[in-house]
């Protein structure tokens, strides 16, 4: 060998050495995405998350990722503590190289992640708080919320409302921020859609310290017709088997929000509420006819041998709409990623959501159905899906709602 | 009137379970001296057990079994805990014993977890009460009807129990004197211990007998810690009867407030707490607490002393260390070191008072909390720039420091700490509940520095020099005439007063000056994050700072920061694990029984017996 063609391949091979391993880490290095949730506070909720999420990354994976790259979440714990899930997206974005972040459960700690992003310019996809104000009063250009909101699935429970005789209603929901949107849209929706109504109690038990007997009497006093109900988790229970005990729920149509979810029906076992009308997800009753939603359920049960629950199919959905925007996006510039997030349309389980354009909410909806017993366990009966951009107010209203961008 | 009866009824059922865990609670303060903070977590293992027991046990007897069962197993429980975790522990400080039941809460977090799994368990209905009876027309559950018989018979056969028998004669004694039941040659190891199965069995028992009612969720330990503090303080520390009516009082008040007063659900037990303190300082039937242990436990205190070189240079050089961050480390770093700093400068501000003032406050966060909020408001509505809402904030801090001070300085040792808890309560439940003005829960957002210190680095030099200037205040008013005078009347507020020393008004300035502190460090706090809610507030933020003080060395000048440092920084780490609860509880427990005297304490002994640092004696 010549010493110039020696001296041209070695260069040529040093060069090779240099740029190789930065392209090849461009092509198989992972694409990460921050997660940051209560995996021990709320361990209920975020387990079946977590492996919708794992089932989705799964399938996605499988079909060669996104951009030609594998798709990866970090999970981390933020002990339900809004200034520790900061620090936690600080690390995801600036050291461990997230692209974009997602997760939470407590709308507090999701409206903490919303405000670092905001201030940051990172991408934050909200996939379960449900506090209106994460797109609306507390939105900006870099948060989207995937779930149904408060203010949509009370709007649900409105309308059904409205359709009865009922005119005096009663109200318990746990004194806190979630209780008290929940209760101020229900109001709202159901008084516009019915001017006669009268709300002739409240009640305001602290969350998870529910004194179900004295609720109970104290709802009986006031002699209701309905009763719209927000308590979730221990309080639904205590507040079900006390109001069964007591009979407060004889004669009266019961409005549940989110009392139909799996997380709250399932632990009551057979005390369920019968004839209640609630928000929540009958995973039980897909059959073919219902298409991707039963496929997922399948898909799901036949990876975990459990059953799905909300958080499961919440958990899946995030993972789909995350790379569906990358994949839209063409690359991993937050920008670009924002950018397809407006008005991103994308496949699930429960047919095409798309993400609103005007305030960053998708439009995914919810079952909305009758509670009943059905081998010793509580089921949904009579459900069907409403899609949820049906109950968002109008586009006029939600600007008003929305700082400008 | 038939319902006014069925409420007083549901009260009465309320009060039974209650009654149970706060005796348990009462009991073992009354004797060790042990603020136990694990006893939410033993009726929480009572729910589970008597849950478990109960799918196993059939019927009638099966039931009542299993909760008697379910009381006895907690019971062995406590046992353990205690020989294995109290026991090495009871001769260091007073009250450092409560760090290490806070690791035990979290060890049994995790455990329950494993053991039993994330999903809530609803209790069994009890057999042959399931039914209702109709009294007056109201329908009254049956089971309430049982509980509300079987709470006086427990609470007669504690009486005769404390009251007719030796064992009771002696743990009476041990309440009013425990040393010299001591040298009068009673087994003292075996009294705490039997008075610990007897305190955890109650917290068990209680666990399970409102299985009924309610069920078992890992969420419970927490969720009736606070109620349960409360009532033994209303009842008065110790006293089994006191407690009684203090379970029934609130019990009985908070079901007239969910239906007359609906929103009080938050405030009501705080309020009734914070009056009955005022106007008996000592809980209904407590007693004052004699003045004091015939002397301190454990080794005499040592005066304190400037720092000397070898100290001064380590601090410089440390400094400086810090200082390169920005330039040396990740951006990350940076910003975990700016957490590390606020919370060190949080947990300084409480030493001052704990540690120099002997102010054992349980609700500190009300400050740093408190400071936050006063930043973050005057941010949103008046549009204040970061400087001036960062002066701001020590000074609302410090004003309410001054009128909380005035009130909680009334009473002294366990009741001042639980004063201090209500009115963090009281003010965690003010912002929580006015939504309008504080966001509730939904807090506060986009509260960002201004330009010049918006960058991740800029704000870390801000913090630095600010939190380490703030401590070394701290450290330097500690060595001023004034901190003198507040630790003499730590020491002996009599002959304090005898030398002209106002020990109250002292003693409400350095409350005072604490809470302006923490709320400098509340204000950073607010920056450096962007948003608060009321979680800043909340009783585990004063936990927090509480364990770190003690784990740092309590009697040492510089327990707070770094205790808070050494914590915040393991947190940070073990968090990525999955059983990270259960890791940290465990190594809380291991410096606490190594290191009695905190990491300082503990590593200056270290320092001076390797003769790396010079023994105080030998100086003089």
């Amino acid at each position: 060998m010549q010493r110039k063609t020696f001296l041209k391949s070695l260069i040529g091979a040093a060069l090779l050495a240099s740029t190789a391993p930065a392209a090849f880490a461009q092509e198989g290095e992972p694409i990460k995405i921050g997660e940051i949730n209560h995996y021990k506070r709320m361990a209920a909720f975020a387990e079946p998350y977590k492996k919708g999420i794992e089932l989705a990354l799964e399938e996605i994976n499988a079909e060669g990722g996104v951009l030609g790259r594998p798709l990866e979440f970090i999970f981390r714990d933020d002990q339900g503590d809004p200034g520790e899930a900061i620090k936690i997206a600080e690390e995801l974005m600036t050291r461990d190289g997230a692209v974009m972040l997602t997760g939470s459960i407590l709308s507090n700690v999701g409206l903490a992640i919303s405000s670092v992003a905001g201030e940051k310019k990172w991408v934050y996809l909200a996939a379960e708080p449900l506090a209106d104000a994460v797109t609306w009063s507390a939105g900006n250009a870099y948060t989207f919320r995937l779930r149904t909101s408060t203010y949509m699935q009370a709007a649900m429970l409105a309308e059904a409302a409205a359709k009865t005789d009922a005119v005096k209603y009663a109200t318990i929901a746990p004194n806190y921020a979630y209780g008290k949107d929940a209760v101020a849209a229900f109001k709202e929706v159901l008084t516009k859609l019915k001017p006669d109504v009268e709300f002739v109690a409240e009640q305001w038990p602290a969350l998870f310290k529910i004194d179900s007997g004295a609720e109970v009497q104290a709802l009986e006093r006031a002699k209701p017709d309905a009763i719209y109900n927000v308590t979730f988790g221990t309080d639904l229970a205590k507040f079900v088997r006390d109001g069964n005990t007591r009979g407060l729920f004889d004669g009266r149509t019961v409005y549940g929000l989110l009392s139909g979810e799996p997380e709250y029906l399932e632990p009551l076992g057979g005390e369920a509420p019968e004839g209640w009308v609630v928000t929540g997800y009958p995973w039980y009753d897909f059959t073919e006819a219902d298409g991707a939603n039963k496929v997922f359920v399948d898909a799901y049960q036949a990876k975990w041998n459990e059953t799905p629950k909300i958080g499961s199919l919440v958990g899946y959905m995030a993972a789909e709409s995350i790379a569906a925007a990358i994949t839209k996006a063409g690359s991993t510039e937050t920008e670009a990623i924002r950018a397809a997030f407006e008005g991103l349309p994308v496949e699930t389980p429960v047919g095409q959501i798309t993400y609103r354009e005007i305030d960053n909410q998708a439009t995914m909806g919810a079952f909305v159905g009758k509670t009943a017993l059905k081998d010793g366990a509580g089921v949904m009966v009579d459900w069907t899906y409403l899609d949820g951009a049906d109950y968002l107010p109008s586009d006029e209203e939600v600007k008003k709602l929305r700082p400008a961008d | 009137m038939g319902l006014f009866f069925a409420q007083l009824l549901t009260g009465l059922a309320n009060a039974g379970a209650l009654f149970m865990v706060a005796s348990g609670l009462s009991l073992i303060f009354g004797v060790t001296r042990i603020v136990n903070f694990a006893h939410g977590s033993f009726y929480m293992l009572g729910a589970y057990v008597g849950y478990t027991l109960m799918q196993v046990l059939p019927g009638v007897v099966g039931f009542w079994g299993a909760v008697l069962l379910a009381g006895i197993i907690v019971g062995l429980i406590g046992v353990i805990v205690e020989i294995c975790v109290l026991r090495p522990v009871y001769s260091a400080p007073e009250l450092f014993q409560l760090v290490a039941t806070f690791g035990v809460i979290l060890v049994i977090q995790d455990l329950t977890l494993m053991i039993w799994g994330a999903e809530d368990l609803l209790g069994p209905r009890a057999p042959g009460l399931k039914g209702i009876v109709r009294i007056m027309d109201e329908p009254v559950p049956q089971y309430d009807l049982a509980l509300i018989a079987i709470t006086p018979f427990v609470a007669f056969a504690l009486w005769y129990l404390i009251t007719k028998t030796r064992v009771g004669i002696l743990v009476r004694a041990a309440t009013q004197d425990r040393e010299m039941v001591g040298a009068l040659g009673v087994n003292q190891s075996w009294l705490f211990t039997g008075v610990f199965f007897l305190g955890c069995a109650l917290a068990g028992l209680g666990g399970a007998v409102q299985l009924p009612k309610g069920g078992a969720d890992l969420l419970m330990d927490f969720n009736i810690l606070t109620s349960v503090f409360v009532v033994v303080v209303i009842g008065g520390m110790g006293s089994l009867p006191g407690a009684y009516l203090a379970a029934v009082i609130i019990s009985v008040l908070n079901v007239f407030g969910v239906s007359y007063m609906p929103k009080s659900t938050l405030v009501l037990m705080f309020l009734v707490m914070v009056v009955v303190l005022m106007f008996r300082p000592f809980g209904l039937f407590g007693r004052e607490e004699v003045a004091g242990e015939h002397g301190q436990v454990g080794e005499p205190e040592r005066p304190i002393k400037p720092a000397g070189l070898k100290i001064r240079l380590l601090v410089a050089a440390a400094l400086v260390l810090l200082g390169l961050i920005p330039v040396m480390g990740s951006n990350f770093a940076v910003v975990l070191v700016t957490d590390i700093l606020i919370f060190c400068l949080f947990a300084a501000s409480l030493q001052f008072m704990l540690g120099m003032g002997g102010l054992v406050s349980f609700g500190h966060a009300a400050f740093f909390g408190g400071g936050a909020y006063v930043a973050a408001l005057f941010v949103t509505y008046a549009h204040t720039p970061m400087e001036l809402a960062l002066i701001l904030a020590p000074l609302g801090a410090g004003l309410a420091a001054v009128l909380i001070g005035w009130v909680c300085l009334r009473s002294t040792g366990v009741y001042f700490a639980m004063l201090t808890l209500a009115f963090a309560q009281l003010l965690w439940s003010l912002v929580f509940q006015w939504g309008d003005i504080t966001g509730g829960d939904d807090g506060l957002v986009n509260i960002w520095p201004s330009a010049w210190a918006s960058s991740n680095m800029v704000f870390f030099y801000l913090t630095l020099v600010i939190c380490a200037g703030g401590i070394l205040l701290l450290r330097h008013a500690a060595h001023s005439p004034f901190g003198y005078a507040l630790r003499a009347a730590r020491d002996s507020s009599r002959q304090a007063e005898a030398m002209g020393i106002n020990t109250k008004r002292i003693q409400w300035v350095a409350f005072a000056f604490a809470g302006a502190m923490a709320g400098v460090a509340g204000g950073l706090f607010v920056f450096s994050k962007g948003s608060v809610f009321p979680n800043e507030l909340e009783i585990a933020r004063s936990f927090d700072a509480l364990i770190v003080v003690f784990l740092g060395g309590v009697k040492t000048l510089s327990g707070g920061w770094v205790g808070g440092a050494s914590f915040e920084a393991t947190k940070d780490y073990l968090t990525r694990f999955e059983y990270w609860r259960l890791a940290l509880g465990l190594l809380i427990i291991a410096v606490v029984i190594l290191a009695p005297e905190g990491i300082v304490g503990s590593l200056r002994k270290l320092g001076e017996r390797t003769g790396i640092l010079n023994n105080a004696e030998d100086k003089r």
